[in-house]
């Protein structure tokens, strides 16, 4: 009789909880995921504007109802901090491993990126890379990498097709190129690529500068600019480089028929453009951007000036790379780390705002990744080519 | 003797952590605590006990892992192979450095200053010539096994750098009780008495060299099997010279033991500040700051002069002290 | 490359960029001359300064030439406080503590400066930014001008102070004996907390003609470091005029190393003069022999 009475009691329990799982207030478990940038040392500005982008993604994700194939869960952030190293980074890998977390999005910085993501490896933990352009990271063969947003070689590709375009557009003004990077891996990297395509699309490239990070003076970079006098002037450093570099062309009078930039530090950053508007202006930029025709983008930017922040890249290819984790979650319909990753693998994501088209990743890369070109037009950023994102014309060139 | 049967037991029982714990966090922090002891016993030698504060000890450092990588993917050369030699040129890097410091007479100030602008050499043709990548710098291609030194897990690591701290213990141990250490101490607390005595300061502190760019260059070689990526700014940059330095002045200059507690001790400290206050970056590091300051303030001697007991006496209750401090 | 119209801008560039260089040295010589510290904090210090000066122009509206009689006095009681109530009572005295105090200050002063001034670099617009004087074939910036003739002065003070002041004598005499200079009744600790004041507040100065023609984040002060204990070195330890010359020599050194080996590789000429004068005349051109 007690046996009886005890199972129906006991089954009457089980049987509430499977039709009223979130009876008594018991929310869905959060989801945890780990949002690691260097947000000390020396990259600590970057890091903190795509810590940024994270956390109003999150912010955006839980207000809309959360995960809802896991009954509305939210998004739970476990912050790291990289400390600009890929030393520190790796430490928080393990930290944020063991803490549960489902996936990781990071860490801003190559060097970093390569580090965590194959720390992340070992654990089968899906980690999406926000920026982290060298080309090396998805090309390890690690199944947990992937990365949203287009890598260097990529970009200079772009760059020098559109160029080409731009150029001929313009009954090819201009023939010759002069290059001006920074030392390490992005600047050199892009540097190399680029003095390999161009001359195959009928451009002399008359020099290249490599310069340190950081350099505290341009002024006899300027001096080479101004002897060398190239039509088009193509910086890839870092933003304090860039900027110097610019103002220092604009204090010597050097003007190149086009300031061309690939992956340039300044050149499509709204910060630049506010606080040095005549030495900005026409500069064109083959640098990650947002799609311009997508309302969501000017939302998004409004309400982080809203914050007294700018609106860089580091934090929307953030905002995005973590919509993409939630689509993914969404989609696997579970926390589980290789369900996740089977679900980022197979994304087919295009509900967000990047010029991306539908998600597709090969390897870890998401094939539709691409940059856009813009120029500083009149104190803001405009997008000129490819021609479906078209804002304005493009101006090229500045000057006969 | 005694140093050696501590050493020993000090090796037992770190080397049996990896049977205790499957937790990824804590294997991490026992590798990177380690490799932070090599770092700090390395610079220890030349500087606790040969008095020649280096600034710039990652141009060992670096040495020893560019040469790492090189002899794999270059030379085509097993990681186990790879690591001797990258000691050795680590080595002989501190013998010509040294040479070059010591001819001249260099001492104080102006060799740690030598030691600094040496590094930043290094690091600046680093950037230009090809053969280190140059600027893009070098990233080992992944391929997980224990013959290729990329250990799947962690105690792989821990060993491999466990075995290279030992040896620097038994080094630093045959210092305190070798004739040539105790003519390199001698050179370092009165070099001309020293000298007056019959002792060749030049070549004694030239072996210390040696041997002190050598262990650091094993450091560095063993950074890059770990992280597998090198570049000029971290084989070179400043903060791995300043790492190894702190490590062992915070710890007991001259010591046996002194640079293992200073690295671990300020290790622990970092770790512990990482993510304290993470809305607020920096305060972190502010708080790192001061208690560095402060453990100066109060350990002038280090921590290893703390009373003069080493920790294993002090674990055991004994207050008697047993010649650790130097 | 080398024709007259590309060497004679390169070289005034590095004159004026050396001119920068040597007012970051003549506290650092001072600093080292007297004190024997290798001020691991100087870069710090720097940009401590460079915030101090873009502040007052940005909230109080002051151009940075005008903020000079602030600047100065400000960082001079900076360096004075940090000596005395630092560097001093931490290190005790001893070499390697020195080392490591002023190494934790300069952890302390860089990560303060991230926690209220954000990791974003900071500039600042003035009317004179852009202006650019002819000098021949040369387009020289007016900031830069006026950064050498603030060298020109700043060094001149300096010895002035050192040469004919009370307090320079005491300065002289501790720098050369410090136990007789006690017994003597000066007051030693106050003497050295003095000197690092002075060190300081040059780089006061240093910052006010700097920051037109650059920025100021966290890790700005780091750039200058190593470049600044090469031209202490060169000049010799403690020499103003040395610090001076010192300072325009690296700059020309650097700018025709650029020219001649990329901008990259250039670097590497200063850092083989340093090493080249550390071996050969460790006391530099003006320093007294160790």
């Amino acid at each position: 009789m007690t046996t009886r009475r005890h199972f129906m009691g006991q089954s009457a329990v089980a049987a509430s909880a499977l039709a009223f799982p979130l009876v008594g207030g018991a929310q869905p478990k959060p989801i945890k995921v780990g949002v690691l940038h260097p947000v000390t040392g020396a990259l600590a500005y970057s890091g903190q504007q795509c810590r940024m982008g994270a956390l109003m993604a999150i912010e955006d994700i839980n207000k809309a109802g959360g995960i809802k194939s896991l009954g509305g869960a939210k998004i739970e952030a476990m912050l790291g901090d990289a400390q600009s190293s890929p030393q520190a980074g790796t430490a928080e890998i393990e930290k944020m491993n063991e803490a549960g977390v489902s996936a990781v999005v990071g860490a801003f910085a190559s060097a970093i990126c390569l580090a965590t993501t194959q720390a992340a490896a070992k654990y089968n933990l899906p980690h999406v890379v926000d920026v982290g352009v060298a080309d090396q990271i998805v090309e390890r063969g690690l199944k947990n990498t992937f990365r949203f947003g287009p890598g260097y070689k990529k970009c200079a590709e772009v760059a020098v097709a559109s160029l080409h375009a731009l150029n001929t557009a313009a009954g090819k003004p201009a023939r010759t190129v002069m290059i001006v990077h920074e030392e390490s891996l992005f600047g050199t990297g892009t540097a190399n690529l680029l003095a390999k395509e161009l001359p195959g699309y009928g451009y002399e490239v008359k020099e290249i500068i490599k310069h340190a990070n950081p350099t505290r003076d341009f002024n006899n970079i300027a001096l080479r600019i101004k002897q060398v006098n190239p039509d088009i002037l193509i910086p890839a450093n870092y933003y304090n480089e860039y900027a110097l570099l610019v103002r220092t062309l604009q204090q010597q009078k050097i003007t190149p028929k086009a300031i061309y930039s690939v992956l340039g530090g300044a050149a499509s950053s709204y910060k630049f453009v506010k606080e040095f508007p005549e030495a900005a202006n026409g500069i064109i930029d083959c640098n990650h951007w947002f799609n311009p025709k997508d309302k969501r983008s000017a939302e998004l930017k409004k309400r982080v000036e809203a914050q007294g922040q700018f609106f860089s890249y580091e934090v929307f290819m953030t905002y995005t790379a973590m919509m993409l984790l939630a689509d993914a979650i969404e989609r696997a319909k579970s926390p589980d780390r290789a369900a996740i990753i089977d679900a980022l693998a197979s994304s087919k994501f295009q509900n967000h705002i990047m010029p991306y088209g539908p998600t597709q990743f090969v390897n870890g890369q998401n094939m539709g990744a691409q940059p856009l070109m813009t120029q500083v037009h009149k104190g803001d950023i405009k997008v000129i080519v490819p021609r479906d994102y078209r804002e304005i014309e493009p101006i090229f060139p500045l000057k006969a | 003797m005694k140093d050696f049967r501590r050493i020993a037991l000090f090796t037992l029982v770190i080397g049996v952590i990896p049977f205790f714990t499957q937790s990824g966090v804590m294997l991490n922090f026992v590798m990177t605590a380690l490799y932070a002891c090599l770092l700090s016993q390395a610079w220890n030698v030349l500087g606790g006990f040969g008095g020649q504060f280096s600034f710039g000890h990652a141009l060992f450092f670096g040495t020893g892992a560019y040469v790492q990588a090189i002899a794999q993917m270059q030379w085509g050369l097993s990681p186990w192979v790879a690591l001797p030699l990258a000691m050795a040129f680590a080595a002989g890097v501190g013998a010509f450095v040294g040479a070059a410091s010591f001819r001249y007479g260099l001492k104080g100030s102006y060799f740690a200053l030598v030691t600094l602008a040496f590094a930043e050499v290094f690091r600046i043709l680093a950037t230009s010539v090809p053969f280190t990548g140059a600027g893009v710098g070098l990233m080992l291609p992944l391929k997980e096994s224990a013959a290729n030194m990329q250990f799947a897990n962690r105690a792989g690591f821990i060993w491999l750098m466990l075995g290279l701290v030992t040896l620097a213990l038994c080094i630093t141990a045959w210092l305190r009780h070798s004739r040539f250490g105790a003519y390199l101490q001698a050179v370092r607390d009165n070099e001309d008495a020293a000298r007056a005595i019959g002792v060749n300061p030049f070549s004694v502190k030239l072996i210390a060299t040696v041997l002190s760019g050598g262990l650091m260059g094993a450091g560095g070689a063993f950074y890059v099997q770990v992280f597998q990526y090198i570049d000029p700014g971290i084989a070179f940059g400043s903060h791995t010279s300043v790492e190894a330095l702190v490590g062992a002045i915070v710890g007991g200059l001259g010591t046996l033991w002194g640079p293992l507690l200073g690295a671990i001790s300020l290790h622990i400290l970092a770790d512990l500040t990482r993510n304290l206050f993470g809305q607020l970056p920096g305060i972190n590091m502010v708080i790192y700051g001061v208690v560095l300051i402060v453990i100066v303030m109060f350990l002038p001697r280090g921590m290893a002069g703390l009373g003069a007991i080493t920790p294993l006496q002090w674990l055991r209750g004994s207050k008697r002290s047993d010649g650790d401090k130097s | 490359m080398l024709d007259l119209n590309i060497l004679f801008p390169s070289v005034l560039n590095g004159i004026t960029t050396g001119a920068v260089y040597a007012l970051i040295a003549l506290g650092l010589t001072l600093i080292y001359g007297v004190l024997h510290i290798i001020n691991f904090a100087h870069g710090a210090a720097l940009m401590v300064a460079l915030y101090g000066v873009y502040m007052l122009k940005e909230k109080l509206g002051i151009d940075p030439y005008m903020a000079l009689p602030i600047m100065v006095p400000a960082m001079f009681v900076l360096g004075y406080a940090l000596q005395r109530g630092v560097i001093n009572r931490a290190s005790h005295g001893k070499d390697e503590n020195i080392l490591l105090v002023t190494l934790g200050v300069s952890i302390v002063l860089e990560n303060l400066a991230l926690l209220f001034f954000k990791s974003d670099t900071r500039s600042i617009e003035t009317a004179y930014t852009l202006t650019t004087v002819e000098i021949g074939p040369a387009f020289i910036a007016l900031p830069k001008l006026v950064s050498f003739a603030g060298a020109l002065v700043v060094s001149v003070v300096m010895l002035l102070i050192v040469q004919k002041t009370d307090l320079g004598r005491a300065i002289r005499a501790v720098s050369k004996e410090k136990q007789g200079a006690r017994l003597m009744g000066i007051d030693v600790d106050h003497v050295y907390a003095m000197c690092f004041g002075l060190g300081l507040a040059s780089l006061g100065a240093a910052a006010c003609f700097l920051m037109p023609a650059y920025y100021v984040n966290p890790q700005v002060g780091n750039g200058f470091v190593l470049v600044a204990f090469t031209i202490v070195v060169l000049g010799g330890m403690g020499s103003f005029a040395g610090a001076l010359l010192g300072g325009l020599l690296i700059g020309v050194v650097e700018s025709l190393g650029g020219l001649i080996l990329g901008e990259s590789l250039g670097q590497v000429g200063i850092f083989v003069i340093f090493i080249a004068v550390l071996m050969l005349r460790p006391q530099g051109f003006f320093g007294a022999k160790a």
